[in-house]
């Protein structure tokens, strides 16, 4: 089906997520929608498959006005997304995933959905079976799950965004064959990324948006990179190098050979000398978290280090952070701290000892949103019966000061914005911290702040202390690590100087290719 | 072993109108509400229902009126909570209380008034059986009812399309809704059908297991049917389970006062409450982190059926319980 | 919801100022008008004449000053567990248990007083409350201990309590503590007249009471606005785990925070025995806890405004004392016109919220 949209609208707050924009999806045909964080893609889809409603503009299905009260409507009209993190229930199994609020036309009974499930599954390549519970599911298969009820609701036209990124190298491999055959079939595919080769790769079409604008329409792939590049970036492509770029969070296939510079580790060598003082040993360490395990670990951290955990969501990175920060105490083995035998210390000896840890989600355990940033700083002061309310007022003023934050001392940090945030628990971390273990430090972060959060990291490095960080995104460990642990399925990799890897081998490690070769 | 028999019978109706209010509690909790109101919609069901039978001389109106009552007070508990963004526990306990007092101030003229109850209703044939027709089959169609409402609930939740969509609430409001599934709307039907049942709860009460009506008549039930779903781990079978056992316990409780009679009465009424949330804290004892570590390092022989034990017991409530859903 | 900076704010300071009033206005207004609206229908529904319910119910208590004593004595125990229960709201849990913690205060209260009757009466009175305090502190840990060891529901936890506390009760008074000749379930012996807390003339008004209670009150709200402790307790009950990650003992605290619950719910259960009943009976509580619990959601755990609410509840619960005799209603209206004030405050509370997303 053809989905054209016209004058489109959308703002939260003063941003202007869409800002009029006019497209035309032709039917049979896989098309691109590119722009790098926060330039509004998703929220383009979301409007076009009725989880947001325009604030003013056309959308026309086939050439009909449609009004979306919601994305039920839009499945009824045809159109169908499949989210990042897919909206199924852990609790079912996929046949129930897939009855659930389906409309009776689709499965006039629960044997039929059986073998709807099995048969689409079958012809798109996917591993289904119908009883395994959601939960128990990679998101991979979840993602496929999503694509097979959608189309058996009657989706025409399906909407995938940012697909690939949790998934394995195969699963992916999988998905595109599939959706290749959907657009041979008739189908309309969305597909939005800021990749640009699985772009190339899959689109026939391929639009860029940029602070919520249309910068290129429709254009025919494949196109030149650097084009897209500069569409993508517009004026600061002028400054183009790889450091940019990965600064940015493209991805850019790297010619072989090339080195690529990196920011701010000029002077330190990848190799740790061996009279650098260790923050993090852990010996022979075995522990287990939910259905993830790490066995016999060996890991020497010294100061002054960044390193990068790399690997699938709940490979065991999670894992391997909480057992730096002492939230999670191991089976069997020893972890040292600053030298010292901290095996089954309590948090706050390892707060003690200047060990921060900060989690992916803010609001839900890293602040306390409804109070403000002086409170937060009273929270902070040595115990005592009363808090020093002058002081804290003082701490919080100097760490707006210094790391930028847009809020006043009182402001509750609720109100602020996510980087805002993400500056403001990091000014709480003592200047005395020693090791950082933090998850997904830049996850939602648009590309200034994510850069102002890194060389806040790096100037703490500078003094000495270690960082050790999970991300999804592959950019970002290979421009900030100094060495990266590969993580896959609860099997961990050596210490790897980032040196002597690529993007490329990094994706491949994470998916699992060759890991056996390079895990010791 | 007929004496026995007419105990589980007496069991069986003792148990009735907790099944109502429980399946009623369930229903609102799998789609996602908690209903703290449960004491106070029972106690204002039990007074509604039985003035409007004394009025009208009829059963069923009284349970009818209810049912209505038990819908309105779920309604406000909506309102306030779905739409307007308040603390479900906050409402709840605050009706809860509204509904006691009220049903106090507006009884007080039905005060020990005798009035109409459910007629006796053996089932011809089947009541004449030995043992099963007395434990089951010599009863009222209140109680019949209860039979079967358990059977019904757990077929609706488990096996309709409806019991898909709303587990769906209560375990991922957003995936309901990505689905095309009105939420809040949803949520306020399921919360005001359980509203309805818990009022004839109520009813269940004052028109047939302590008939009449008195200042504070069903005190208490309405915290224990709410407890007894936790107990239940939201699911019927269990929930109703702990229904009879709570009514088994009232009644063993009756008979020990008889032998025990140095001890006073008002100890043997309480007893049944206090075990109730012993085993609660029991159950939730067994499957905390803590203990399942410890099952984790015992011999593998011992593991497997101990693991299957504890989670078998201990469920964990319905993901989205008490939260709000907003729409993107 | 974005500052974009903080001049913005400043510049529109007095608009802010303005529509804050409203709001303050509309937040206190609001409740009345629909408590008022509701009662009066309810009175309407057994053909009493609003007015006339209203006049009692407002101004009863101040007819004459037996009745002002007496409403000062409900008052204070009401303060007491008002100002305890900002504690535990402050620190985010529903402690429903506190009419358990009230008659456990009152049964430890006992203990003293029956044992060494012949002591001084000041030295006996501060045996009792402390005995009382404890009594309720360790009522309190025994549901924080079952919410945080157990995993079970502290409104759940509390309620087994409750009624665990009120068999206690009832065993006490009909088993070892029964009076002289023949046990009754209205209550154990009235304690000897000198052991009664020193009333004003011929009132039932004990000085001591409202002291108790206004000091306590007034040390809660130090506690939670400027001792880092309060801070910690809020943090814990705004979010525990991010509470915990800043180095706060989560559970430490909220454990603390029901214990200091538990301790002013049994120095209420104290006031209960030695100034107004006189005795250990069934209902010693008399319901305060759950009024109590009542006066915190109207107040959202501010423990400032706990004085005045708990003051014109107390007012309501005495004044309807006298509707049976007056009007032939019953009393029970005082409860329902203190729940509808506290449901309307609910609402206009979420319109407020609504209006200010718009």
């Amino acid at each position: 089906m053809e989905i054209a949209v016209t004058n489109l609208t959308k703002t939260f707050g003063s941003l202007r997520a869409n800002d009029r924009l006019s497209l035309r999806f032709a039917s049979g045909k896989i098309h691109g929608v590119l722009g790098e964080n926060g330039a509004g893609k998703s929220t383009l889809m979301k409007l076009v498959s009725g989880f947001l409603q325009p604030d003013a503009g056309q959308l026309e299905f086939d050439g009909q006005p449609v009004r979306l009260r919601g994305p039920g409507d839009a499945l009824g009209a045809g159109v169908g997304m499949v989210h990042q993190d897919p909206l199924d229930v852990p609790g079912f199994t996929a046949l129930e995933n897939l009855l659930c609020a389906a409309p009776r036309r689709a499965f006039p009974s629960r044997a039929m959905a059986r073998t709807t499930l099995t048969t689409m599954a079958q012809r798109l390549g996917f591993t289904l079976a119908p009883d395994t519970p959601v939960g128990a599911m990679t998101v991979g298969q979840r993602q496929q799950l999503e694509i097979v009820r959608l189309l058996a609701c009657g989706a025409r036209t399906l909407i995938l965004d940012e697909p690939t990124t949790g998934i394995t190298a195969a699963q992916a491999q999988a998905l595109f064959e599939a959706l290749r055959q959907l657009a041979a079939d008739g189908n309309t595919v969305l597909f939005v990324s800021h990749k640009l080769d699985e772009v190339a790769a899959l689109c026939d079409t391929v639009s860029v948006l940029r602070t919520g604008q249309l910068v290129g329409e429709q254009l025919p792939m494949p196109q030149p990179q650097q084009r897209l590049l500069e569409l993508m970036f517009g004026e600061r492509i002028v400054q183009t190098s790889g450091q940019a770029l990965l600064l940015a969070g493209v991805t850019v296939n790297e010619p072989p050979g090339v080195p690529v510079v990196h920011p701010g580790q000029d002077e330190r060598s990848s190799e740790a000398s061996p009279t650098t003082p260790l923050v993090w040993q852990l010996e022979q360490v075995t522990a287990r978290e939910g259905m993830v395990r790490l066995r016999n670990v060996d890991l020497r951290i010294p100061q002054g280090r960044v390193i990068g955990l790399a690997g699938l969501d709940g490979s065991g990175q999670q894992l391997l952070l909480r057992l730096l920060a002492g939230r999670l105490h191991p089976d069997s083995g020893r972890i040292l701290v600053n030298g010292v035998d901290m095996t089954r210390a309590r948090t706050r000896t390892y707060r003690e000892a200047g060990i921060e840890y900060l989690p992916a989600d803010r609001m839900r355990d890293g602040i306390v949103g409804a109070l403000s940033l002086t409170d937060h700083f009273a929270l902070l002061q040595p115990a005592g019966i009363t808090v020093d309310r002058q002081v804290a007022v003082q701490a919080a003023r100097d760490a707006i000061a210094a790391y930028e934050i847009k809020a006043t001392p009182i402001t509750p940090l609720i109100a602020l914005s996510g980087g805002n945030q993400q500056r403001a628990m990091l000014a709480l971390v003592p200047d005395a911290c020693r090791g950082l273990a933090c998850e997904q430090p830049t996850r939602g972060l648009d590309v200034a702040s994510a850069q102002g959060i890194w060389q806040r990291l790096q100037a703490r490095c500078a003094t000495g202390c270690s960082v050790v960080f999970a991300s999804a995104d592959l950019d970002e460990l290979m421009a900030y690590s100094d060495e990266i642990l590969v993580f896959f399925a609860g099997e961990m990799s050596a210490l790897l100087p980032r040196a002597t890897l690529t993007g490329a081998r990094l994706a491949e490690l994470i998916g699992g290719v060759g890991f056996e070769r390079s895990a010791p | 072993m007929n004496q026995l028999a007419i105990d589980l019978g007496a069991v069986l109706a003792a148990a009735s109108p907790l099944i109502f209010a429980t399946m009623g509690a369930l229903l609102s909790e799998r789609s996602g509400v908690i209903n703290l109101s449960l004491d106070g919609t029972i106690m204002l069901g039990a007074m509604g229902g039985f003035t409007v039978a004394l009025v009208t001389s009829s059963v069923p109106l009284g349970f009818g009126a209810a049912a209505l009552i038990g819908a309105a007070i779920a309604l406000i508990l909506c309102i306030l909570s779905l739409t307007l963004g308040q603390s479900q526990t906050a409402v709840g306990f605050v009706l809860a209380l509204l509904g006691i007092e009220l049903s106090s101030f507006l009884g007080a003229p039905v005060v020990r008034v005798p009035g109409p109850s459910v007629p006796f209703l053996p089932i011809p044939l089947l009541a004449d059986l030995p043992i099963v027709g007395v434990i089951f089959f010599r009863h009222n169609l209140l109680i019949y009812l209860s039979f079967l409402l358990v059977p019904f609930i757990w077929w609706m939740l488990f096996h309709t399309r409806m019991g898909l969509t709303v587990r769906a609430l209560g375990e991922r409001p957003a995936a309901a809704f990505a689905r095309g599934v009105p939420v809040t709307r949803m949520r306020y039907l399921m919360c005001i059908l359980g509203g309805a049942l818990v009022g004839i709860a109520g009813a269940a009460y004052s028109l047939d297991l302590r008939q009449g009506w008195s200042y504070r008549h069903t005190f208490g039930m309405g915290w224990i049917a709410l407890a007894i779903v936790i107990f239940g781990g939201w699911r019927p079978w269990r929930v109703a389970f702990g229904c009879y056992l709570f009514a088994a316990l009232e009644i063993v409780a009756l008979r020990s006062q008889r032998t025990m009679a140095g001890v006073p009465t008002q100890v043997f009424q309480v007893a049944p409450f206090v075990l109730m949330i012993l085993v609660l804290a029991l159950v939730n004892l067994v499957s905390s982190p803590q203990a399942l570590r410890r099952i984790a390092s015992l011999p593998p022989i011992l593991r497997g059926p101990v693991a299957m034990l504890v989670s078998r017991l201990a469920v964990a409530a319905p993901a989205a319980l008490g939260q709000r859903f907003e729409r993107p | 919801m974005q500052i974009q900076d903080a001049g913005g704010q400043l510049t529109s300071r007095t608009t802010y100022r303005l529509a804050d009033l409203a709001d303050y206005l509309a937040r206190l207004v609001l409740p009345f008008l629909g408590a008022l609206v509701l009662t009066t229908v309810v009175l309407l529904t057994v053909d009493v004449a609003p007015l006339d319910a209203y006049r009692i119910l407002l101004f009863g208590a101040f007819s004459t000053p037996i009745r002002f004593g007496d409403m000062v004595m409900l008052a204070s125990p009401l303060i007491l567990c008002a100002g305890g229960l900002t504690l535990t709201f402050a620190a985010g849990l529903y402690n429903l248990g506190i009419e358990g913690q009230v008659v456990l205060g009152a049964i430890a209260a006992m203990i003293p007083l029956r044992l060494f009757p012949d002591l001084p009466p000041p030295l006996l009175w501060m045996i009792s409350f402390a005995f009382g305090a404890a009594g309720g502190m360790i009522w309190a840990l025994l549901a924080a201990s079952l919410r945080l060891g157990a995993g079970v529901n502290e409104i759940f936890a509390g309620l087994g309590l409750n009624f665990l506390a009120s068999g206690i009760a009832l065993y006490l008074i009909l088993g070892p503590w029964r009076r002289e000749g023949s046990a009754s379930s209205s209550g154990t012996a009235l304690l000897p007249r000198e052991l009664w807390l020193p009333t004003v003339g011929s009132l039932r008004l004990a000085p001591l009471a409202p002291i108790i209670a206004l000091v306590s009150l007034v040390i809660v709200w130090w506690v939670l606005s400027r001792m880092r402790w309060g801070l910690e307790v809020r943090a814990v009950g705004l979010n525990g785990a991010a509470a915990d990650r800043l180095g706060v003992p989560a559970v430490k605290r909220m454990a603390q925070a029901m214990a200091g619950c538990g301790l002013l719910a049994g120095l209420a259960g104290t006031l209960q025995v030695l100034g107004v009943f006189h005795q250990l009976i069934p209902n010693i509580s008399s319901g305060v806890g759950l009024i109590g619990l009542l006066v915190v959601l109207l107040v959202l755990a501010r423990p400032i405004w706990v004085l005045p609410v708990a003051v014109v509840f107390a007012t309501f619960t005495v004044g309807s004392v006298q509707l049976p005799l007056t009007l032939g209603i019953d009393s029970s209206i005082a409860g329902v016109l203190q729940g509808a004030l506290v449901l309307a405050a609910l609402v206009s509370r979420g319109l407020m919220q609504r209006r200010r997303r718009a």
